[in-house]
C-alpha cells in the first residue's frame, strides 16, 4: 500500500459514513476489526508486495474514501480466502475487499485490463473465449469445434447480453456495443 | 449416476484435454454427462464479484438454472467455476430477497431460478459418492509418483458455503491420489494461492507469476515429479505460468501439470491420448516414461 499522502489525517477531510457504506456493499462486518493483524500475516499477496489487508481495513473505518478506491493495491488480492478463514474476528476480510471493488468500480477506477475480461463476457459469454489454436486442438482430439456453451448459441449469447444491459453492467464496464 | 457437466472458459477454450479426459474417465466411474447447452462464464469470480455483484448472481443463475431445467446436478472441473457457482446456488436459495432481485431480471429472459439443483466439484463427487474404497478396486495401472498437490483456494474456502474437514490441512485430495498409487509429497505453504485469482493475473501478471513462483520452489525442493490439482485456473498458472517464468526469470522448473481427472485416468488405464496430456505447455513425458518402467520392489 502507498504511504499516506498526509501524515496529519484531518477530521474534516474524513468520510464518516464510509464504513457503513462499505458494510452495505457487502463488507458487512467491517467494524469487528481490532487491527490483530491476521490478515496481512495470511497474506499471499502482501508477502511480496506493499499490500497490507489491515491497513486498507483501518483506512476504510477511518473514512478514507478518496484514498482508500483510487488505491492500485485493492486489486492485489487474489480472493484466495485465507485471512477470511483465519480473522479471529469473523470480519471477512475477503468480503470487504470485494465490497470495495465494487465501490472503487462505480467511482470510476477499474482497471483497463478488467475492462477488456468483463468485455470479453460480453462479447462472447466466456471471459477466456475460444481461438483458433484451440478450435484446431479441439477437432484434433475428436471434440466438436466449439464447445456446446454460448459459442455454439446465439440465442444463449443473447442472454447473457441482455443480462449485462439490464443489470447496467456493460455500461459500467463501457462496453462499445457494436 | 447422471451430472450437467459445466465447462466453464479455460477447460474448453485453452485445455480441451481436460474436457476430454472427463469425457472419457466419467463413464468407467459410472457417471453419465449431460451437456449444459448454451451455458456462459461461471462468471469468474474474481472478476465478476469485484465489479458488480448483481450480475455476477444473475449470470450465475442463468447458468444454474439450465442444469435445473436438466433436473442434474452440476459437476465442475475448475475451482473457480465451483466456487462461482456453489456460492451463488447457496445465496439464491437462503437469501429471499436476492432471489427476487435475480428473477426479476430474468423474468423477461422467461427464466426463474427454482434452487433445484447442487453444485459439485469432480473430486467432491468421487471422495463421497464412489469413495476410495471402490476407486482402489477400479486401478488398472497404479501411478508410482511422487505427486505436489495443489487443491487450490476455492475448492475449499469460504467455508460459510461448504462443508470442509479443515482448510488449513485437509487430507481428501490426498488420499485420492495416495489410492491411485502415488505419494503425497509434502511441501512448504502447500495451502498457499497459486497467484492466478481475483483479477490478479489479468491486472497484474508479475505479481501473480511471483506467487506461483513461489510454489513451484517449494514443490520441487519437495522432490515433486509432477503436480496434481482439481482446478483448471491453477492448472493454467502452473503449466503456461512455467514458461512465463522460463522466459521472463529465466528459471527452468519443468515440472509436468495435470488436472485430477487425467491423473485419474492414468491410473484407470487410458492412454495419454485419450486424456488430452500432449497438449500441455509443460510436456509429460517424464511422468509417463516413469510409468512404463518396471516397479522395483
Ligand atoms: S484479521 Fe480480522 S480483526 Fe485482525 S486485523 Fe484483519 S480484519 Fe481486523
Ligand atoms: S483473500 Fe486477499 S487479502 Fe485475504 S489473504 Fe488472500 S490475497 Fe490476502
Amino acid at each position: 500500500m502507498a504511504e499516506p499522502k498526509n501524515n496529519v489525517i484531518r477530521l474534516d477531510e474524513l468520510d464518516m459514513g464510509f464504513a457503513e457504506a462499505v458494510a452495505k456493499a457487502g463488507g458487512e462486518k467491517i467494524n469487528l476489526c481490532i487491527q490483530c493483524g491476521t490478515c496481512t500475516a495470511s497474506c499471499p499477496s502482501g508477502r511480496r508486495t506493499a499490500f497490507r489487508t489491515r491497513q486498507l481495513i483501518r483506512r476504510a473505518l477511518l473514512g478514507l474514501r478518496e484514498e482508500v478506491l483510487s488505491d492500485k493495491d485493492l486489486w492485489l488480492c487474489t480472493t484466495c480466502y485465507a485471512c477470511l478463514e483465519r480473522c479471529p474476528r469473523g470480519v471477512d476480510p475477503t468480503d470487504v475487499i470485494l465490497a470495495l471493488r465494487t465501490m472503487a468500480a462505480k467511482a470510476g477506477h477499474m482497471l483497463d485490463r478488467h475492462k477488456m475480461v468483463s468485455g470479453f463476457v460480453i462479447k462472447y459469454g466466456h471471459a477466456v473465449p475460444i481461438n483458433e489454436e484451440n478450435r484446431k486442438l479441439r477437432v484434433s482430439l475428436g471434440l466438436s469445434e466449439v464447445p456446446p456453451t454460448t459459442h455454439k448459441s446465439k440465442k444463449a449469447l443473447n442472454e447473457v447480453q441482455e443480462i449485462t444491459k439490464k443489470t447496467g453492467f456493460a455500461k459500467l464496464v463501457c462496453f462499445e456495443w457494436k | 449416476m447422471q451430472y450437467a457437466l459445466f465447462l466453464g472458459c479455460v477447460i474448453p477454450n485453452r485445455y480441451p484435454g481436460i474436457e476430454l479426459a472427463m469425457r472419457n474417465v466419467a463413464p468407467t466411474l459410472g457417471i453419465e454427462l449431460k451437456d449444459m447447452e448454451g451455458a456462459s462464464c461461471c462468471p469468474a469470480p474474481g472478476v465478476f464479484k469485484s465489479f458488480h455483484q448483481p450480475t455476477w448472481l444473475a449470470l450465475a443463475a442463468r447458468n444454474l438454472i439450465i442444469a435445473e431445467t436438466l433436473g442434474t446436478n452440476i459437476v465442475t472441473l475448475c475451482n473457480g467455476c465451483y466456487g462461482s457457482l456453489k456460492e451463488a446456488n447457496e445465496i439464491l436459495k437462503m437469501d429471499s430477497s436476492k432471489r427476487d432481485e435475480v428473477n426479476k431480471i430474468l423474468r423477461d429472459l422467461n427464466k426463474e431460478f427454482k434452487g433445484a439443483i447442487d453444485v459439485k466439484h469432480f473430486v467432491e463427487v468421487v471422495y463421497s459418492e464412489i469413495g476410495t474404497e471402490k476407486l482402489r478396486g477400479l486401478v488398472k495401472k497404479p501411478l508410482n509418483l511422487n505427486v505436489a498437490i495443489q487443491y487450490g483456494c476455492h475448492l475449499l474456502k469460504p467455508t460459510k458455503y461448504r462443508k470442509v474437514e479443515s482448510t488449513e490441512r485437509p487430507k481428501f485430495l490426498d488420499e485420492l491420489v495416495e489410492v491411485l498409487g502415488s505419494r503425497s509429497v509434502p511441501y512448504r505453504d502447500k495451502m498457499m494461492c497459486c497467484g492466478a485469482g481475483g483479477g490478479v493475473k489479468a491486472s497484474n501478471p508479475d505479481v501473480s507469476l511471483d506467487m506461483a513462483k513461489e510454489k513451484l520452489e517449494n514443490m520441487r525442493d519437495a522432490g515433486a515429479e509432477c503436480i496434481v490439482s482439481p482446478c483448471a485456473f491453477c492448472h493454467l498458472q502452473f503449466d503456461r505460468g512455467q514458461v512465463d517464468i522460463r522466459n521472463k526469470l529465466g528459471v527452468d522448473f519443468n515440472i509436468p501439470v495435470l488436472h485430477y481427472v487425467q491423473f485419474l485416468g492414468l491410473a484407470l488405464g487410458f492412454a495419454p491420448d485419450k486424456l488430452g496430456l500432449y497438449s500441455n505447455a509443460i510436456p509429460v513425458d517424464s511422468v509417463l516414461k516413469k510409468l512404463e518402467a518396471p516397479i522395483v520392489a
